[in-house]
């Protein structure tokens, strides 16, 4: 990651203003990123998502939530979308907001449209904190192997043992063992998916390891770990940047395939995995329970790749040459 | 070259001694008992529970434990714990159903990604490269059990053909030709949703690969001395561009025990996928960590063809 657009100035004029780049690190690569169209489509779709989640979590929760995503009301069951609800077979407090339901109904009469916003904010914490947990340990680990060539080879034989178990089949192994709970599906993901980062880090470290900067600061007395965390890790964080917001889709997919297999986050939590999971069963008679999950999905995880992959395309100083 | 592959060989054999450690522990330090699969299920007492630990010498320390699963496994005598049948024999079974899948998977992928790579990478930014790019993160990003409801629904509207299961039940006298059409139908969508995801991500890696041979200055002296564009892409371009690709090779082989768990679920595919999710279903540990066990060993000898192929092919690598 290198400041790479420094504007040359007149000698007068450099010798009036300090010598900063004329534009900063975030405007030039905001500059860049702006030119994927893309990209810029996976980033806000990102954090329209984002908004949503958010929106979900406050709307959803609390003990009269403005949408109820628990409520069960079997008199109107599997109501397709935008349909009114009977107001006279309930009871006032099981009338949905404005009388409709945006996204129909599902088997038990819930309120599909208030399910996916609780569900958003689930998949959204699933995939940020399995992936937080395998960075943290892909950066600690990858860091650690890169800067000591002493545990270099112990922690690349940890890797090498990881990476022999079929990723899924582990997790799934793991899920099922353990009792069913949100948190323990966010940390087995986590701690089945840091190999990547791991080596991404490496790579980076045993390159900057030997940079004169690095030398500088050993010179000057600067301990190891402020070596690694403050002096070499922010010049290696690209790469894991990129991996971590593809890592995100990845395990927003892999929560729904658990879900789909019944071992995903257990009821009461809604994810759109598991909303789309409970749908396949009407998937002729009620489509909405499938498409709905399944499109919204689609939709984020496409973004999140498409995010993912134009920082890589911004952040590799190689392409962005030739580009 | 002989040292290096005697120095590799002892390195996979330690990492597979680990592996069939850690994957060990894992399993046995869960919580819950095989003997508890099913507390409800009224036969079993507890008579019955403690037969079946000393049968399967579960009351004993782990390493011992260890030692006894391994030992069978290598004399070929582990059975599973729900049918009491020899494991090898019922992974065999599963693994020649799940090969044509695997076949004709893996022919669809290297087929397939090639061509749509290459032509990305000639017409970079074109239209061409642009909707191939936005179809391969469209098949990456979408939930594999969603597409294939949705391919499912499409197919049987309106092909009018079965796709559940192996093959159509209670055809079995039918003409051969009917019979291999009717395999060949049921082997379609479930082959094509596994390799879906494969064609998107290695068109992508072919595509990269060309970009990044096409910058190299001897394309530039190929084109400068009035090769035909032709000539430049598939003579120079392509030749050095395929040299990762000759690795890949390796990297297939854990393809085949890994089998798609989803996607054999979906259609009843009674393949090692659906077998390693029953198995996990019913704590079968003795069929859970042979899979275990041997896509491990298929993972590392995947990896050491590949370190081969690398030195075959690539000059500049000698270790």
């Amino acid at each position: 990651m290198t400041a790479a657009t420094e504007q040359p100035l007149a000698p007068a004029a450099m010798l009036e203003t300090a010598a900063a780049p004329a534009q900063s690190r975030f405007q030039a690569f905001w500059h860049l990123f702006r030119q994927n169209r893309m990209a810029v489509i996976g980033l806000v779709v990102f954090l329209l998502f984002f908004g949503v989640a958010l929106a979900g979590l406050v709307l959803t929760s609390g003990d009269h939530p403005v949408f109820n995503p628990a409520l069960i009301r079997l008199q109107e069951k599997l109501r397709p979308p935008l349909s009114r609800a009977h107001v006279k077979r309930l009871t006032p407090d099981e009338i949905p907001p404005f009388g409709i339901y945006l996204f129909g109904t599902d088997d038990l009469g819930r309120d599909v449209f208030a399910r996916m916003l609780q569900g958003a904010w689930v998949s959204l914490t699933v995939g940020f904190v399995a992936v937080g947990i395998s960075v943290v340990i892909g950066i600690f680990l990858g860091g650690i192997a890169g800067y000591y060539p002493r545990i270099d080879a112990l922690i690349m034989r940890l890797v090498d043992i990881m990476l022999c178990f079929p990723s899924f089949f582990l997790i799934l192994t793991v899920v099922a063992l353990l009792p069913a709970s949100l948190y323990n599906i966010m940390i087995v993901i986590g701690l089945t998916s840091w190999m990547g980062t791991t080596r991404f880090v490496r790579a980076e470290f045993l390159a900057l390891r030997e940079q004169d900067f690095v030398s500088a600061a050993r010179a000057l007395g600067v301990g190891d770990l402020r070596i690694i965390f403050r002096h070499i890790l922010p010049n290696a964080v690209a790469p894991v940047l990129v991996s971590a917001t593809i890592g995100i889709a990845t395990a927003i997919l892999t929560e729904a395939g658990l879900s789909f297999l019944g071992f995903g986050v257990p009821p009461p939590h809604a994810t759109w995995g598991n909303i789309l999971a409970d749908g396949k069963e009407f998937i002729f008679d009620a489509p909405w329970l499938t498409f709905i999950p399944g499109t919204a999905i689609l939709v984020v995880v496409l973004a999140f790749n498409l995010f993912g992959e134009g920082l890589r395309d911004v952040l590799n100083p190689r392409l962005r040459e030739r580009g | 070259m002989l040292s290096f592959i005697g120095r590799t060989l002892v390195q996979k054999l330690l990492t597979l001694f680990l592996v069939s450690i850690v994957s060990f522990l894992i399993i046995h330090l869960a919580p819950g008992k095989p003997s508890q699969a099913n507390p409800l299920n009224p036969k079993f007492t507890p008579e019955m529970v403690a037969r079946f630990n000393k049968a399967f010498h579960l009351d004993d320390p782990l390493y011992l434990q260890y030692y006894y699963f391994y030992k069978g496994l290598f004399t070929g005598n582990t059975r599973s714990w729900k049918d009491n049948q020899p494991v090898l024999g019922k992974i065999w079974k599963r693994f020649l159903n799940s090969l044509p899948l695997f076949i004709v998977g893996t022919l669809l992928t290297w087929t397939l990604s090639f061509p749509v790579g290459i032509r990305s990478a000639i017409r970079r930014g074109g239209l061409y490269d642009r909707s191939a790019t936005l179809i391969s993160y469209f098949l990456i990003s979408i939930p594999g059990f969603f597409f294939a409801y949705i391919l499912i629904i499409c197919v049987v509207e309106w092909l009018h053909v079965p796709v559940i299961g192996m093959e159509t039940f209670g055809l079995s006298h039918a003409h051969w030709p009917t019979l291999i059409m009717d395999r060949i139908w049921h082997l379609v969508l479930p082959s094509v949703l596994g390799a879906t995801s494969g064609i998107a991500l290695l068109s992508r890696y072919v595509r990269g690969q060309m970009l990044e041979v096409q910058g190299q200055d001897y394309i530039r002296t190929a084109r400068a001395k009035g090769l035909s564009s032709e000539a430049v892409y598939y003579r120079h371009a392509l030749r050095n561009a395929l040299l990762p690709f000759v690795t890949m090779f390796g990297l297939i082989l854990p393809g085949l025990i890994g089998g798609s768990v989803i996607i054999e679920s979906i259609f009843s595919w009674p393949g090692m996928g659906r077998m390693a999710y029953e198995a996990i279903l019913a704590r079968d540990y003795p069929v859970i960590l042979t899979l275990n066990f041997i896509s491990a060993v298929l993972v590392l000898i995947g990896t050491f063809i590949s370190d081969i192929l690398y030195m075959a092919v690539d000059p500049r690598i000698r270790l």
